[in-house]
């Protein structure tokens, strides 16, 4: 009865950390989505992952849904001499063949705007990706922390 | 005065000002006092109250200009505010940490206390009406400017970086976006000891 709770309990601190998760469409993979946890009353989050072409083909990130916020838009931001900016992509996001395109804090990211709740730590938030040729893919954001490998890297310094 | 002026220099770049703008403050010809940064404003805290410049002397000060809708530099500089506020224990009550929206549109100060709650209760956040937010940006020497988002709605470009201020309110220096979450404590010390 000890052994199954503590097995219980290893279990959630191991669904609690931030693992790797992947989903494939077509000839995409798709690494690790990842959201930070908002403050209180934020009305925008963001959303981070890689997609990794491995075809021969370029396709394009074109655009998503959620039920976590009233929409989701593809963005990218930047902080040029002093001042952050951030623009829209409205044709959406290419990915050559052969190449991997990182959203990550500081750069490209989702933006999911209109949040019906803020997220928080643990948080699982479903979206669906809808890319030019590979289709669409629900994929899983995890609010928490960027994950161990780097690809949380961006502008982030801890 | 040498020294006044390349601090004012550096504070121009970081800021993104406009080359005119700076060569004209830096200039040897004006005394560095005609290109001060900050000035009178009157604005509303998170809990509706006034709050003015003067309520800021006799402290230093950090201030920093941003909005709630913001997803990444404003929470993550609030964060950073917050962590300094902890790492100066009892001489966080001795500084100012202020928050000022540059989207008054939607910040009104009951959002501002909502979403500073997920920070240190001792950050100050200011709003106002478009035109004080207008002039307090314009005396700070802070870029804002309104983006339409495609899909409705906007999103704001904005000056990244606090800027300090000692218990006069003379300019006292300025911390850029990213880096070591903690690069504002020893700045706040030494303004402390001053």
């Amino acid at each position: 009865m000890r052994r199954t709770l503590l097995l219980a309990l290893a279990g959630l601190l191991v669904a609690g950390t931030a693992m790797a998760h992947e989903y494939s469409v077509g000839s995409l993979k798709i690494g690790h989505p990842w959201s930070r946890p908002t403050p209180a009353g934020a009305v925008a989050g963001g959303g981070f992952l890689t997609i990794t072409n491995t075809g021969k083909e370029p396709d394009r990130l074109l655009s998503g849904t959620t039920t976590a916020a009233d929409r989701l838009e593809i963005h990218e931001m930047s902080v040029t001499d002093g001042i952050m900016r951030m623009r829209a992509l409205p044709d959406g996001l290419a990915i050559a063949p052969g190449q991997t395109v990182k959203l990550a804090p500081g750069g490209y990211h989702i933006m999911l705007i209109g949040l019906k709740k803020p997220l928080a730590i643990g948080d699982r938030v479903p979206a669906r990706l809808k890319f030019e040729k590979a289709g669409e893919v629900k994929v899983t954001f995890l609010v928490g922390n960027p994950p161990a490998d780097g690809t949380g890297a961006g502008m982030e310094h801890h | 005065m040498r020294r006044a002026i390349w601090a004012l220099v550096g504070l121009c770049l970081l800021l993104g000002l406009t080359q005119t703008s700076c060569d004209r403050s830096a200039s040897p010809e004006k005394p560095a006092a005609t290109a001060s940064i900050g000035g009178p404003f009157r604005l509303v805290d998170q809990d509706g109250r006034s709050f003015t410049d003067k309520d800021l002397l006799g402290k230093p000060t950090a201030i920093f200009f941003g909005f709630t809708f913001c997803l990444e530099v404003c929470p993550t500089t609030l964060a950073d505010m917050t962590r300094w506020l902890a790492a100066l224990g009892p001489d966080g009550g001795r500084v100012n940490v202020v928050f000022v929206s540059i989207d008054p549109t939607r910040d009104t100060p009951s959002v501002l206390k909502h979403y500073l709650g997920s920070f240190d209760p001792r950050i100050r956040g200011l709003t106002g009406t478009e035109a004080e937010i207008d002039t307090v940006a314009r005396e700070y020497r802070v870029y804002y400017r309104k983006v339409p988002l495609p899909g409705g709605g906007y999103t704001m470009d904005h000056t990244a970086g606090v800027v300090l201020f000692d218990r006069s309110g003379q300019f006292a220096g300025a911390i850029g976006y990213g880096g070591d979450p903690n690069r504002g404590v020893g700045p706040l010390r030494q303004l402390l000891g001053r």
